[in-house]
């Protein structure tokens, strides 16, 4: 069939997309057993973004080598190549913070950890509003438009939650200026992720008028 | 010395491929879809296929304008027609073949006092005002009907991907086939009737006319052109007015294509007739044009604001210039091919007046008053011809081409063993076949006197009333009175 080789490209993309998702929502999950102290657990969630991030990376490499070697999509190439890359930074970015946990083991008091869950629900609630809309832009354009909007409403509620966050910590008197410093940097990286996410959209706006003007 | 003559012809040729085949998948090209040689590969093979199927249609218009008729004169409409797309291709105004040729055969016209039919001339420059315009029509029609889709179907990019680079290729395709079609007639029309070819008999049953070799070669020539040239010439006009992407270009390319193809389409002029509908003149149109229409067209259903007028206004100069520059030049070169070579450019005719054709004009709707008190006279050549008629105060070049239409002196003499010969009775009915063959030994001088008593013998020589749905009918009615007269014409 002509189209195979087509339909396998497809696929891939979709693969990649669906190891962004997952790296995400691993990311919220190892976040919950870490504030949980299911060490166990965590660490598993560590592995898991380790190697869906390598995965994702080898995947995205294949992917581009082959629009560039069978000349594909031509005009949307750049825009493309540009979209897969800043998705794959968010993925990173999922990475970095579950290992900064492993790494640096903030101290969070009880009471503020329910709002470090919440921080990570909304952020990668917007990392998966985004992975709809590059979907939606590969194969239903109309529905590029109500993805974007619903990831950029996510990720304004996260900078919400992360400034509250933020105060209330700094507020606190019973914990050190040096823990406060120390996890406040916390909300910072979890916040950056719907940050992230948030480029991926900018550039697909773009890349939407770009495409059909 | 024939082969030589018709080398202006494969020059004009590969102008034509070099310049002109670059509209059709320029835009193609540049959207990095296919390499050069797949594209001038498909290219070739369909322009030749056009060439070869569909390229009668539009040489009939050209024969009327003027019939060059001696080889030398061919040639140097022919060289003349190059030689000016050539020139003003090299400063970078956008030039139309088919302009060219036209300023050429009308330079002929002047220099050996030929009348120009003003009714073919006028039909020509209408379809280079309609040709843009239908183009652009047709290609913000496409586009709208393209995007529409595109917006709301759930294909994936990928597949959007293929099925565009899918119909590409037919469009390219079909824009070949119509290059081909419609070209052809520019490339070796003005050779149809002085090339002395013959039948070229493969077997018995399969022969290919003159007319057919003559396209054959001609097409070939539009290919050397894609191959060695025209990969310099894809930075096209429509790159220039608008930038595209590969579905505007697709959608301009096919507009265009669709405009040459009905301009060049006795299959479409058929259709058209037989639903009651007035046809496309068929006459060879440029596809520079056409694309520029299409491509301004595109422009429009983008909201109009991208569109580089500054450039629109080099191409409006440029279809002033090229008519009126082939002209001049064709009538130089014919002056120095006559004077200077001592070639013949044109074969003298001979014209007479008498009574019966005075009365034959003033059917045609020619005031003949001033005829009145002329006596038989037989003119030796058409310049001869001309002189008298101004003298006598006609200066109207519709009046002048139906007085020299009907003088001319042709000489006819019907043999009824040669019509049963040649005649075929799958083309013509038996009794148009009887009507000749009773005429056994009639001779005539002028050809309207051969159609006059073809249709007092049989009334299927007579046109049917004037509607739409006879219009074809009518047509191919005057084709066949025209090969009973080369048929029977005296040598």
């Amino acid at each position: 069939m002509l189209l195979k080789k087509t339909k396998k490209l497809e696929v891939q993309i979709d693969e990649f997309l669906d190891k962004v998702l997952n790296g995400g929502l691993v990311l919220k999950q190892g976040i919950k057993y870490y504030l949980n102290n299911q060490n166990e657990h965590f660490e598993e969630s560590l592995r898991d973004i380790d190697k869906t991030e390598n995965d994702a990376d080898t995947l995205r490499r294949t992917i581009e080598t082959k629009l560039y070697m069978h000349t594909l999509i031509p005009e949307q190439r750049g825009d493309v190549l540009g979209l897969l890359e800043s998705t794959d930074k968010v993925l990173n970015s999922c990475k970095e913070v579950l290992f900064q946990f492993s790494v640096e083991k903030p101290q969070i008091s009880e009471d503020l950890k329910s709002d470090y869950i919440d921080l990570a629900d909304t952020s990668v609630s917007s990392i998966e509003c985004m992975i709809g809309a590059v979907r939606s832009y590969f194969s239903e354009f109309r529905m590029v438009r109500d993805n974007i909007n619903k990831a950029l409403f996510f990720e304004k509620e996260s900078d919400k939650l992360a400034d509250k966050l933020k105060r209330d910590i700094f507020s606190k008197e019973n914990i050190d200026l040096s823990v406060k410093m120390h996890i406040r940097y916390f909300v910072y990286h979890i916040d950056k992720i719907a940050d992230a996410a948030e480029d991926v959209c900018d550039r697909l706006s773009i890349a939407v008028i770009k495409r059909y003007g | 010395m024939v082969w030589f003559y018709l080398t202006s012809g494969l020059f004009l040729g590969w102008i034509l491929g070099a310049n002109d085949a670059g509209n059709i998948y320029g835009a193609a090209l540049s959207t990095k879809m296919f390499r050069f040689y797949t594209v001038a590969v498909l290219a070739s093979v369909f322009v030749v296929l056009g060439a070869m199927i569909s390229g009668f249609g539009a040489t009939h218009t050209l024969g009327a304008l003027g019939d060059v008729n001696a080889i030398a004169g061919s040639f140097t409409v022919a060289f003349s027609t190059a030689l000016t797309v050539f020139l003003l291709m090299k400063r970078g105004l956008v030039v139309s073949v088919s302009q060219a040729i036209v300023g050429g055969i009308i330079g002929w016209n002047i220099f050996t006092s030929s009348p120009t039919d003003y009714g073919s001339l006028v039909q020509i420059i209408a379809s280079w005002i309609l040709n843009p315009f239908l183009a652009g029509i047709f290609s913000f029609v496409f586009y709208y009907a393209m995007m529409h889709f595109l917006k709301r179907t759930k294909m994936h990019i990928l597949e959007i991907d293929f099925f565009t680079k899918a119909l590409a290729v037919f469009v390219i395709a079909f824009g070949a086939y119509s290059l081909g079609a419609n070209n052809i007639a520019k490339v070796v029309g003005v050779f149809l009737t002085s090339a002395p070819l013959k039948d070229f008999a493969v077997t018995q049953s399969l022969i290919i006319s003159p007319a057919q070799q003559l396209f054959f070669i001609g097409s070939l020539a539009i290919v050397s052109g894609i191959i060695t040239y025209s990969k310099n010439t894809t930075e096209t006009v429509g790159m220039k007015i608008f930038k595209l992407t590969p579905i505007s270009a697709i959608a301009s390319i096919l507009g265009a294509s669709t405009v040459l193809f009905l301009f060049s389409s006795t299959t479409v002029e058929k259709l058209l007739n037989n639903a009651g509908l007035p046809s496309f003149p068929l006459v060879p149109v440029s596809i520079t044009q056409a694309m520029v229409g299409a491509v301004i067209g595109i422009g429009f259903a983008k909201g109009g604001r991208y569109i580089n007028y500054r450039i629109l206004g080099r191409i409006g100069l440029g279809w002033i210039i090229t008519p009126v520059a082939s002209g001049v030049i064709a009538f130089v070169l014919l002056f120095i091919m006559q004077n200077v070579f001592d070639r013949e450019v044109y074969t003298a005719l001979k014209y007479e007046i008498n009574r019966p054709v005075v009365k034959q004009i003033e059917k045609w709707g020619v005031p003949a008053g001033n005829f009145t008190n002329i006596r038989d006279t037989v003119f030796e050549s058409q310049q001869e011809f001309r002189g008298f008629l101004s003298s006598l105060g006609y200066d109207k070049e519709e009046y002048m081409f139906r007085i020299f239409k009907g003088a001319i002196i042709e000489n006819f003499r019907i043999d009824s063993n040669y019509a049963k010969e040649k005649m075929n009775p799958n083309y013509f009915s038996a009794g148009q076949i009887n009507s000749i063959k009773s005429m056994h030994n009639e001779t005539f001088r002028h050809k309207w006197m051969l159609f006059d008593r073809m249709k007092s013998m049989s009334d299927e020589w007579n046109e049917l009333p004037d509607i739409p749905q006879n219009e074809y009918l009518n047509k191919e009615l005057e084709q066949k009175r025209g090969i009973i007269s080369e048929m029977f014409k005296i040598k």
